[in-house]
């Protein structure tokens, strides 16, 4: 009668799982299998597989530009069209003030206004996550004082800020994604310490510093894991934001004089007078394509949300 | 006694979180000075050669123009007197016009005010109106099109709805004529303190308005659309359903006013957001006021009067900030004595 009491352990491992699984392989089982779960209810939003969609062209887009059109098609002193002619065979989507082609300079544009976007929420994103854990974690002084500068962005009106730090430190592109990363973090750093005092004040927080986890411990194995959910949802939308705003500096003239953005053209647009002449193909195709990224990835960032954040699952 | 008692200990403590509050926006106008008078002074070159670019001043006139802006004096000197001159309303002169910048500032305050005014007021209207009926008519032909109405507003730049628009109705399309002014605050030569004169500033404030109107719209709506969702589920509006309540009474007595509590404030916090679409629409309608000023201060670079504008417009968003502050706790009783 002892035997099969001795064996029922042994059978109730599930035969697939090899015999010596480390922490590690666990931890990384686990992650692939939220990974998988979180991609399988994401699967579900239409907006988000649209959004998606249009992302997935895009960056495309961005990347091959150069394999189909030269860069030698954005040279003012190499273009061969005549300045503001509308839409004809030649140029599909007509020429700008010096006779390039607008279709030719939204395509390029793509790159700087998503590089742009890119780089500046990565900075966002990092200085965010830096101060929203510090301050949730550390808690006290640190605290007060990195949610006092926090409130001070917050409070501070975006476009006047951007406007009098792009031009102290002159046009050019790290500048713009600096000047917008910058200027864009206090949200991230809330969300981030709201979500970080939640689970410093968990018990097994305390279980780890009691067995003599360090801060760095606990900060990168504990909390980070908890927290990059809900930084990975918001940051989809700040890229939105952050190209919108690239948008706006450029077309105010602070953008990069040497390149091609969608913000650049709406400028140089505005500034030459296409709108007194009437001329709405050369300020039609970057406007529109400013709309759907930036709405593509409101819709991937709403749809992240829905999925990631606790608080507003089963809503 | 009990109750008198509790009662002057909530005053307490609402005048406590008050005098946080108002210490708290006056730090952050400290970090304003302070942040305005660093950046500025990390500028490459020297203010008095900026001022005096591609003209010829003799040697003692720049030497005295440097003595006016302390610069030989040590840093935290210039910062006091810096502070006391801002403190004074001296914000320097501007170099694009020649004069002192609080003066060109001061001329340009009441267009963005009357475009502001109007545009916020008309917006928040017509957003709260949306807002409510979709939400109250969920999933409705009508919510489904104005939700992606407002996504698709907020979605595009403000300034390039409004160069469209300035196309369409001031430009003219074709044979289609424009139909208003495409800038500017009045026609030359008309008396602005006429009935003509008036109606021409009107014509003139029709197409900016209507495309700041367009663009803060979708915000209100939709803050207010997840504003009265959220109240929806709510016990108490089963409890105005089970007392007889007609559906119509419901949503008005009940359910709005608590839904509009955060949408109010947001009024008043969102002026930074509004600050930021006047100054790309003044630029695309020469509309003459702040948003205009700064954008050619940017272009110059005249550096004083960027300091001013800067200085105004987050002043003016803090103190916003502090009246969103008093009225939600003027508004919500559980603020008040919490």
């Amino acid at each position: 009668m002892t035997q099969p009491t001795t064996q029922e352990p042994v059978e109730a491992l599930p035969p697939s799982l090899p015999p010596q699984l480390g922490p590690r392989q666990i931890a990384r089982a686990r992650r692939r299998q939220a990974a998988a779960r979180a991609w399988r209810e994401y699967r579900r939003s239409l907006e988000g597989m649209i959004g998606l969609g249009i992302l997935v062209l895009f960056i495309a887009v961005a990347v091959l530009v150069p394999l189909f059109i030269p860069s030698s098609e954005l040279d003012v002193t190499r273009a061969t069209g005549t300045p503001f002619s509308p839409p004809s065979a030649g140029f599909p989507l007509g020429t700008d003030e010096s006779g390039r082609s607008v279709l030719a300079l939204t395509l390029w544009g793509s790159r700087v206004s998503l590089l742009v976007g890119f780089l500046a929420t990565v900075i966002s994103v990092v200085i965010g996550s830096v101060v929203g854990i510090a301050a949730g974690h550390f808690g006290r002084w640190t605290d007060s004082v990195l949610m006092r500068v926090t409130d001070w962005f917050l409070v501070i009106p975006f476009l006047p800020l951007a406007i009098v730090l792009a031009t102290v430190l002159g046009p050019s592109l790290a500048n713009i994604a600096f000047v917008i990363g910058i200027t864009s973090w206090p949200g991230t750093a809330r969300i981030v310490r709201a979500q970080a005092l939640a689970v410093t004040s968990r018990p097994y927080i305390e279980r780890a510093r009691a067995l003599g986890a360090g801060d760095w411990h606990l900060i990168t194995r504990h909390i980070l894991p908890n927290v990059v959910p809900l930084i990975f949802a918001n940051t989809v939308l700040i890229v939105a934001i952050a190209i919108l705003s690239e948008t706006t500096l450029a077309f105010l003239g602070l953008g990069d004089p040497l390149r091609v953005s969608w913000g650049s053209m709406l400028d140089a647009a505005f500034t030459q007078g296409a709108a007194s002449i009437g001329a709405w193909w050369y300020l039609v195709p970057p406007g529109v394509a400013i709309l759907l990224v930036v709405l593509a990835f409101t819709m991937v960032g709403q749809a992240l949300e829905a999925v990631l954040n606790p608080r507003l699952r089963g809503r | 006694m009990a109750t008198a008692a509790s009662r002057s200990f909530s005053l307490t403590a609402g005048h406590r979180r008050l005098g946080a509050k108002l210490v708290g926006a006056l730090l952050s106008l400290a970090f304003v000075l302070v942040f305005n008078f660093f950046l500025f002074r990390v500028l490459p070159g020297d203010p008095a050669k900026n001022l005096t670019r591609n003209r010829l001043v003799p040697a003692e006139q720049v030497q005295v123009l440097r003595e006016s802006f302390g610069l030989g004096k040590p840093l935290h000197e210039q910062f006091i007197s810096y502070v006391g001159d801002t403190l004074r309303g001296d914000l320097g002169i501007s170099y694009k016009f020649r004069r002192p910048v609080s003066e060109v500032i001061a001329e340009r305050i009441w267009p963005t005010v009357l475009l502001l005014g109007v545009s916020t007021m008309l917006s928040t209207v017509i957003g709260l109106w949306i807002g409510i009926k979709g939400a109250w008519q969920r999933g409705s032909v009508f919510d489904r099109v104005s939700l992606g109405a407002s996504l698709a507003l907020y979605a595009m730049p403000e300034f390039w709805l409004g160069i469209l628009l300035l196309i369409a109705f001031g430009v003219g399309v074709g044979s289609f004529p424009g139909l208003f002014p495409t800038g500017g605050l009045s026609s030359p030569n008309t008396e602005l303190a006429s009935l003509a004169g008036l109606w021409d500033v009107a014509r003139h404030l029709f197409l900016p308005c209507l495309t700041l109107t367009l663009a803060y719209i979708a915000e209100y709506a939709l803050v207010m659309r997840s504003s009265l969702l959220d109240e929806l589920g709510e016990d108490y509006l089963v409890t105005a359903r089970a007392k007889g309540l007609r559906e119509a009474l419901v949503l008005r007595r009940h359910a709005v006013p608590n839904a509009l509590l955060p949408t109010t404030t947001l009024i008043f916090l969102n002026l930074g957001f509004v600050v930021s679409g006047a100054i790309t629409i003044e630029t695309v309608y020469s509309w003459p006021g702040l948003g205009l000023l700064s954008y050619e201060a940017l272009r110059t670079p005249d550096y004083p009067l960027l300091q001013g504008v800067f200085l105004l417009f987050s002043a003016a968003v803090i103190v916003a900030n502090v009246i969103a502050d008093l009225l939600y706790a003027y508004l919500d009783p559980r603020v008040r004595s919490g």
